[in-house]
């Protein structure tokens, strides 16, 4: 088991004839189940053609209704990514994963209006995507350093849920499914989200949380930890050095206010009976302690 | 309460009030001087009795650092701008050193019977704009917020049909505008929301917005900041920005696409992703260093793109060592290897660096940098990084 995403996953990219699309789109066919995963491209103008066998069509229903596909993977330049979500929830999708950076933060409030009361569910924009180990890989992280196991990761950054992974992985705890929730204040899927999705997955058996400054995703999802989950979770956030006011390369992570800082999420994650670290390179040892 | 954005572009408060009026919102007639002479022209322009100085800096906290000042007469207008202009203004928000003022502001004096305070910004936990207002204009909104939270009133404004008539009016009447400018407030707080959405602002704040003798409402002062991500479709904001005001690193490194911040320490960091860049200053702390800086070169980064990092973060003259923590995914270990090697080579490095690869091609990148002949200490993991860098500062 995993979450959101298995070997059975039907998946269309959007955005497939581009540079970045092309070139991720070729990383997760080759990864596991990948082959029969990747199933449709889209690109408006270039239908009929086909990617590496994977056929183009002009928008997302047509893909959909062509190949059965559930989810996309949205690798369209910013100005026009939220229309692309737009899209997709408009074709009812399953699941969207944006991963594109950069998106103007009015777009991003107009289709999380546009989503409501829609069934899609969206990960990201700015985000390195989702993996289940060896089944399915959807977004721009390197399949390698992951393997199969029971530890659920949930994360805000990139590189930095690759450093947790690969803490994971030299340790010998393999992983069910990795999420990275993206670094944009508006967005889609939140840690509580994917908290309760791991609480439920019976192949999850404890979860690594990374959370950083900015924001208060983390306290909330932590509260919730509290009160439901039945599995040991672990956190790190990563800017505890990091000064007021600055943005710290994303855009959701600043201090702002005196709110959001390092020091009060890892004390609400405390009181909420996550283990915490404040060493980086820590984040495996402590989910093998807790995992007793 | 919603946190107030700091981290966008932004503009001078003349510029932010010039805007602001092409939205209907009311402003004391002002004119942007760049000299003494001007200032002066303007102050004969405006008219007296009263005239208010300003200097325009990005930061605020001008008024208690010495920056606006009344003048009741033109050779008060004079005095006050001569002794501004230049001046290296020092406020909470300057840093110590305080930043240079090269542009003011004259205007008309306004006669205020009350100060209140209006700020807009996305709220990251509606994920729609908020209004936040308060009778308490004037004052630091941030320390109102904390002692007093009941004096805060906010409203989402609703993506689709915008800010309602009767939720600006009845937010105008919850902060304290006299019943006869509710329906004046009400249209500036509409003409605020619509300035805010059209040129995809990231905080417009008017503080204070003050009701005047007569039962006006104008907007004192000004402040706009706006979302780096969409200035692609503002080529008339992107016109409005003062590279004074800015940091000259972090300008140069915005060309290259390189996110750099200064910091105060001595440990120089070069790092992929922000996250991953964080928890490495972070690392350096905890193994008692300081970061010299923050340095996301981005997840797909270039050979190029290492070696203008590097020359950027070594214009830093408090740098002690350099730790280079780089989680190749995309980024392949050998190219940014080969990306170290050149730096190091071009910039003819004096001080350690420390460099920990992991991902993808590793072992060809480790031996790249075994080979070079240079300097390098190796790092087998983050710990070791740190503990490695620290040591070399010391």
């Amino acid at each position: 088991m995993s979450i959101l995403i298995n070997k059975d996953t039907r998946l269309i990219t959007q955005g497939i004839t581009g540079k970045t699309g092309q070139f991720h789109t070729h990383m997760g066919k080759e990864y596991a189940n990948g082959a029969h995963c990747y199933v449709a491209g889209v690109t408006p103008k270039k239908g009929g053609q086909n990617f590496e066998g994977i056929p183009i069509f002009e928008t997302v229903k047509e893909a959909k209704a062509a190949t059965g596909a559930t989810v996309s993977v949205i690798y369209v330049p910013p100005p026009y990514a939220a229309a692309a979500i737009d899209e997709a929830v408009e074709a009812d999708l399953d699941l969207v994963i944006c991963i594109t950076e950069g998106i103007p933060v009015r777009d991003m409030v107009r289709t999380k209006y546009r989503m409501q009361g829609r069934k899609t569910r969206l990960i990201g924009p700015n985000c390195p995507g989702i993996i289940t180990p060896d089944q399915l890989k959807i977004g721009i992280m390197p399949g390698h350093i992951h393997r199969k196991g029971p530890i659920g990761v949930v994360s805000r950054s990139g590189t930095l849920t690759y450093e947790a992974v690969g803490q994971l992985t030299a340790l010998g705890l393999g992983q069910s499914t990795c999420v990275g929730t993206g670094g944009d204040p508006v967005n889609g899927l939140k840690h509580i989200d994917v908290m309760k999705l791991f609480n439920d997955d019976p192949a999850t058996e404890g979860v690594v949380m990374v959370g950083e400054i900015g924001g208060s995703d983390e306290e909330e999802c932590a509260r919730w930890v509290k009160a439901n989950m039945k599995k040991p979770v672990v956190g790190f956030i990563a800017g505890v050095t990091a000064p007021p006011g600055k943005r710290m390369g994303h855009a959701g992570a600043i201090i702002s206010g005196g709110k959001g800082t390092a020091a009060e999420k890892l004390a609400v994650m405390e009181e909420c009976g996550i283990r915490t670290t404040r060493n980086p390179a820590e984040m495996g040892k402590l989910m093998k302690a807790a995992l007793g | 309460m919603p946190a107030l954005g700091d981290a966008n572009m932004k503009i001078h408060e003349y510029q932010a009030k010039e805007l602001l009026r092409r939205f209907g919102v009311p402003t004391p007639r002002g004119i942007a001087c760049f000299s003494i002479d001007e200032a002066v022209e303007a102050a004969g322009k405006l008219g007296g009795p009263v005239w208010v100085v300003k200097a325009q800096i990005h930061a605020g906290g001008r008024g208690k650092g010495g920056g606006v000042k009344l003048a009741r007469s033109i050779e008060e207008v004079r005095d006050h701008a001569s002794a501004i202009l230049g001046m290296q203004l020092k406020t909470h928000q300057t840093g110590p050193q305080g930043q240079k003022v090269r542009r003011l502001l004259v205007e008309e004096g306004a006669n205020i019977r009350k100060e209140l305070y209006v700020g807009m910004v996305v709220d990251r936990g509606s994920q729609r704009v908020v209004l936040m207002a308060s009778s308490e204009g004037g004052m630091d909104i941030e320390e109102v917020a904390a002692k007093t939270p009941e004096k805060i009133h906010k409203v989402a404004i609703d993506p689709k049909s915008g800010f309602a008539d009767r939720d600006a009016e009845s937010i105008a009447n919850d902060i304290g505008v006299p019943e006869s400018a509710i329906g004046d407030a009400r249209d500036l707080l509409k003409g605020l929301y619509r300035a805010f959405d059209e040129t995809d602002a990231s905080l417009a704040e008017i503080n204070p917005l003050i009701v005047t003798g007569d039962d006006k409402v104008v907007a004192l002062d000004a402040k706009m900041n706006f979302d780096d991500n969409a200035l692609f479709r503002h080529p008339d904001i992107v016109a409005m920005r003062d590279l004074d005001e800015e940091d000259p690193a972090e300008i140069e490194a915005s060309k290259h696409d390189l996110n750099y911040i200064q910091l105060d320490g001595n440990i120089g960091c070069l790092v992929n992703g922000a996250g991953l860049a964080m928890a490495t200053m972070d690392i350096i702390k905890l193994y008692g260093g300081n970061p010299a800086n923050f340095l996301d070169v981005g997840g797909g980064a270039s050979a190029e793109k290492v070696t203008e990092a590097f020359k950027i973060m070594l214009r830093n003259p408090s740098l002690r060592a350099i730790l280079i923590n780089i989680f190749g995914g995309i980024m392949k270990c050998d190219v940014i290897a080969e990306g170290v090697v050149t730096a190091a080579r071009q910039v003819s490095l004096k001080v350690p660096l420390v460099v920990r690869l992991e991902g993808t091609n590793v072992d060809l990148g480790k031996k790249i940098l075994a080979d070079s002949g240079l300097p390098i200490i190796s790092a087998a993991n983050m710990a070791d990084a740190a503990e490695k860098v620290v040591g070399a500062a010391a």
